[in-house]
């Protein structure tokens, strides 16, 4: 038919899209807005299906690592175990040490002195035939005296130093990179002619070996595997070993963490934006009826009418879907790379299908959503659209609305305004709509950050207590390093108790042993001394009030399937200690924890880097003179005083920011949806503004009848969303923390508070008039005479 | 005299089916031959715009026939009376009607550009119009900074853009000052002068008289009177 740049329709479509900035300005950002949470939002939810899987295979993971006694073994016997039926692949071996290094001075963050956590180190090249490593800051070693740490598991960052002063000259190591493991095995890795310089007087260092098995799928084809390369070394040789399933179970157990709240966001956002777009298209032909009218009159079909209105909604909806892309792919780095660290994945950014999958199912969304108006505008009748003079009258709903609101004890404008948004039912109802799914948007991310803030610090009980005190000696006080004995921790004790500010403390040991029936061991933790100041937070029952009495969070309860109320047999070389379990607590870990009294029949060998010290101060004690004093009289018992530092939890970061990205980009969406209606309501009631300014109306009180149009959706959308919300974030955070393995205690759920619900109620409020504004002011402005010329 | 153009026949329009007892149009019989100019004149709600939108195929008689340069109007579905809107008639409202995104030049392009005519055929008909109707120099202008007067033109303009046999006209004269309803008035004139075929709805005699050579009148929906009148401008 007609040629390029000859077209009326398209001519038409630019038309409107150009001159109707507002409209064009808000799909456009309203599309934007839902394709880059989308992408962002996908992108995480493909990256956590099977990221370990996927990392595993992309690094070459191995399945164990066994840690060899280096003075047991040669090369030789280890080389032999390459040979043992059913391994496929071997690495190393690799010299491995375990440090108990300080803090350097001159660290961004951690005083020095401080000791850190004991720390096991591999002396080895980035690439092995197994466990590749994977620099992700930056770079692998270089030269002597450097470090690179697990990236996302490691308390210092890169130019951080960390002194050895257990081997001779004190050695510094410098942080140079991060790296990640797949299988995690080593808390940092150094050069291997690295490891002599760090390894104390009169010990040998031992040796890693990694392992890829045929059969490696269960916990038990991997102990049998381990077994069989044990057999081929000396008895007793093999110190230890890790499987890569617990690493595989920790990845998983963050990632279906995510997803609960990942597919929230993503269907109220989606959910959302149809709505504004629907919303805003047929805004635009219920505001072009008259447009629609004349493009008939002058011969346009309605297929050529319905052409015209769908393009006028593509545009912009294509200009903004790809802006999404890019700013979706933008944000997802640094995005994604927390919530990769929390996945211990790789990563991968957002697959190049999901680029184009997600603005191609929003256009179609927006094509669908736009479909319904532009076919009302197809078959407008004509006579109808022009009929002039008789501008649409309100409904019989909004004509009642009306006089119902005149009643009110309101000044006029107030009551005019109220009466507005029931003209027109449908869009006021959908706008509403938009606002409520916001404000359910904003009460489930406040909800969901506040609580998961509040189970970390629950987490974060497992260190109680304001100091700590930690087996090994102050940095520079020229107490030698040495093992601390049960005498020592008597003394110890005694002089907390003695120390001025002192409230409460309490000894804690870590130590392992065996479940009766059960196979394996388990971590228990027993408290020695007034341990109720130290509880960890109580999901169930109560905490453990004397020795034979224990508690347990929900992964011990569901590996050993027992619950609160039964009784655990702990057994440990046919001597046994059953204790009663009185209490769930809140804790991911996999570990019991008791009174030290209940392990007294176990004999348990006294393991003294695991023994550490809690305590809690009076109110009004200023912690460094505490810590210093009390540094001062444990220094003869090999022991140190440090505050207790809350530990950032890498996947509580990942959500809270997540969670706040999200949030704002609902409330966005929300708010232009508002912008919108509230504009073309404004638009289409020109002329009777005009006739009510031109009978005295004050541009103020113009702007409070435009607010006081909105206001009733704002209470209405925060009065029924802030519950929808709440029950969301109890719906959902559950069902993360059930994939998390634990329970969350009512008390973390319970974050809704007076003042705060208070401020959720008025939200929908604020949202409505934020978006009303603009458009308010605008009526206000605008000059009478024009309002009334204007046809 | 040749075929009628305009050929109406016991068409009733009632618009509410609850106001059954008023229709707009009553079993309302008219005949227009080519080159007639017929002014429809009557008091308010007696048809008169009713009576247009049917010629115009924007709206359908309950019964009866429209039957317009052969073309049985009241049988056309959508998409067939858009083709016959561009291409049969052309249309002057009170108030203009003008897309008010579009430049005047691009509003009087549109009818030439549904019809699929020329690119450089289209511009040159625009100017050519544009240009006897005066308002040339607003081409790239948008018809919201026009004053009245001014807009009809560009509505004139629009309307004789594919030469339709048929023009009609609502009120071209009821929402402009007496200075502009007198251009207007003049440019009726002259192209009923041309021998064009038009239908011009208004409640101005004086545009009644000067234009029509043929006048009709409506009460109730029906027809109340029909003359023939010896327009002035063609007299002068
Ligand atoms: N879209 C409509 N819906 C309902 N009733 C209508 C509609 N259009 C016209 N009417 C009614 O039909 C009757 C005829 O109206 P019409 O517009 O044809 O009158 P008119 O002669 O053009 O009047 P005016 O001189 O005021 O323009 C009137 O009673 C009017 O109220
Ligand atoms: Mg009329």
């Amino acid at each position: 038919m007609s040629r390029k740049g000859n077209n009326p329709l398209g001519r038409i479509v630019r038309a409107g899209v150009s001159r109707k900035r507002v409209q064009t300005l808000v799909m456009t950002l309203t599309t934007m807005t839902a394709v880059t949470a989308s992408v962002l939002a996908s992108g995480l939810l493909v990256d956590s299906q099977g990221p370990y899987q996927r990392a595993f295979a992309a690094e070459h993971g191995a399945h164990l690592s066994v840690d060899v006694s280096g003075t047991a073994v040669d090369a030789g016997q280890l080389a032999a175990t390459a040979h043992v039926a059913g391994v496929t692949g071997t690495a190393g071996p690799y010299p491995t040490l375990t440090l108990h290094p300080r803090v350097a001075p001159g660290n961004r963050f951690m005083p020095a002195g401080d000791p850190m956590e004991a720390t096991t180190v591999v002396g080895r090249p980035i690439d092995g035939p197994l466990d590749d490593l994977h620099v992700t800051e930056g770079h692998w070693l270089t030269g002597p005296g450097q470090i690179v740490l697990p990236d996302g598991h490691s308390p210092m960052a890169i130019g951080d130093r960390m002194v050895v002063p257990d081997a001779p000259g004190h050695p510094v190591l410098t942080v140079v990179g991060l790296a990640a493991s797949v299988t995690g095995t080593a808390d940092g890795w150094v050069a291997p002619q690295e490891i002599p310089a760090l390894t104390p007087p009169g010990t040998v260092p031992d040796e890693q070996m990694l392992y890829r098995f045929a059969h490696a799928d269960s916990q038990a084809e991997v102990a049998a595997d381990r077994a069989a390369v044990a057999a081929v070394l000396p008895a007793g040789a093999t110190l230890g070993s890790t499987s890569y399933l617990d690493a595989e179970q920790e990845a998983d157990r963050n990632s279906a963490t995510f997803v609960p709240f990942l597919v929230a966001f993503g269907a109220l956002g989606l959910f959302m934006s149809l709505l504004v777009i629907g919303v805003v298209v047929s805004g635009a032909v219920t505001a072009g009826r008259r447009r629609i009218g004349i493009l008939k009159a002058i011969g346009f079909s309605p297929a050529q009418v319905v052409r015209a209105y769908l393009g006028q909604a593509l545009i912009p909806a294509t200009t903004g879907a790809v802006l999404g892309v890019v700013l979706g792919n933008l944000l997802s780095i640094p995005v994604m790379g927390i919530a990769d660290k929390a996945l211990r994945s790789v990563t991968l950014g957002i697959p190049f299908w999901l680029d184009l999958a997600v603005p191609l199912v929003t256009l179609a969304a927006v094509t669908g959503a736009a479909l319904v108006p532009a076919r009302r505008a197809g078959g407008l009748r004509t006579v109808e659209a022009l009929a002039v003079g008789r501008t649409e009258q309100a409904g019989r709903f909004g004509r009642s609305a009306h006089s119902r609101a005149s009643r009110l004890p309101l000044p006029r404008w107030a009551t005019l305004g109220l009466a507005l948004p029931f003209g027109r039912p449908a869009r006021s109802a959908i706008t509403m709509a938009a606002v409520l799914l916001g404000t359910v948007g904003v009460t489930f991310g406040v909800g969901l950050a506040l609580s998961l803030n509040q189970v970390a610090q629950g987490l974060s009980h497992d260190r109680p207590g304001a100091v700590q005190v930690l087996p090994f000696p102050p940095l520079g006080s020229g107490v030698k390093a040495r093992l601390v004995n049960a005498a020592d921790l008597d003394a110890a004790g005694s002089a907390i108790a003695a120390q001025p500010g002192t409230a409460g403390s309490v000894e804690i040991t870590t130590a392992r042993t065996a479940v009766a029936g059960k196979p394996g061991q388990t971590q228990v933790i027993g408290y020695r001394g007034d341990s109720g100041w130290a509880s960890m937070q109580i999901v169930s029952g109560r905490w453990f009030a004397a020795p034979g009495e224990a508690v347990a969070p929900k992964a011990f309860l569901s590996a050993y399937d027992v619950h609160v109320g039964d009784t655990v047999t702990l057994s440990e070389n046919g001597r046994s200690a059953p204790v009663k379990l009185v209490g769930e607590v809140l804790s991911v870990d996999n570990e019991l924890l008791t009174d030290a009294g209940s392990l007294t029949p176990l004999a348990l060998p006294l393991v003294p880097d695991s023994v550490t010290f809690a305590i809690e101060l009076k109110p009004g004690t200023d912690p460094d003179a505490y810590i210093s004093s009390l540094t001062h009289a444990l220094a003869p018992y090999g022991l140190s005083a440090i505050p207790s530092g809350g530990n950032i939890n890498i996947t509580v970061l990942a959500m809270d920011s997540l969670a706040t990205i999200l949030t704002l980009m609902l409330v966005t969406v929300a708010g232009l949806g508002v912008l919108n209606t509230v504009l073309l309501d404004t638009r289409e009631r020109v002329h009777d503004l005009g006739v009510l300014k031109s009978l005295g109306l004050k541009p103020r009180q113009t702007v409070g009848m435009v607010l006081a149009s909105v206001s009733v959706t704002g209470l209405v959308a925060g009065a029924v969303g802030v519950p929808i919300g709440i029950l969301l974030q109890r719906t959902v955070l559950p069902a993360m923390a059930g994939a998390a393995g634990t329970e969350v205690p009512g008390a973390d759920l319970d974050v809704f508070h007076a003042p705060l619900l208070l401020a959720l109620l008025a939200g929908g409020l604020v949202l409505a008039t934020l978006g009303a504004l603009a458009p308010a002011t605008w009526a206000a402005r605008a000059r009478t005479a024009t309002a009334l010329r204007t046809e | 005299m040749s075929a009628p153009i305009i050929e109406i026949r016991d068409v009733s329009k009632t618009y509410d089916a609850s106001d059954a007892a008023r229709p707009a149009l009553a079993d309302f019989s008219l005949e227009v031959a080519a080159g007639e100019a017929l002014a429809v004149l009557g008091p308010s709600g007696s048809g008169k715009s009713t009576l247009l939108n049917l010629i115009a195929g924007l709206d359908r008689p309950d019964r009866g026939v429209v039957r317009i340069a052969g073309t049985p109007v009241h049988e056309l579905g959508e998409a067939a009376l858009a083709g016959y809107r561009r291409e049969r008639i052309g249309m002057v409202f009170q108030f203009f009607n003008l897309l008010d995104d579009l430049t005047v030049e691009d509003n009087v392009l549109i009818p030439a550009q549904l019809a699929g005519t020329g690119r450089v055929e289209a511009r040159e008909r625009a100017n050519e119009l544009l240009t006897r109707l005066g308002i040339a120099r607003f081409a790239r202008a948008y018809p919201g900074t026009l004053s009245g007067g001014q807009r009809q033109r560009v509505a004139v303009a629009r309307a004789l853009m594919n030469n339709p046999p048929l023009l009609l006209a609502d009120e071209p004269t009821g929402a402009l000052d007496s200075e502009s309803a007198a251009e207007v008035r003049e440019l009726l004139g002259a192209l009923v002068a041309e021998g064009r075929t038009l239908v011009l709805v208004t409640h101005d005699t004086g545009l009644a008289a000067q234009c029509a050579t043929r006048i009709i009148e409506l009460v109730d929906g029906r027809l109340a009177r029909d003359v023939r009148n010896t327009p002035l401008a063609v007299a002068r």
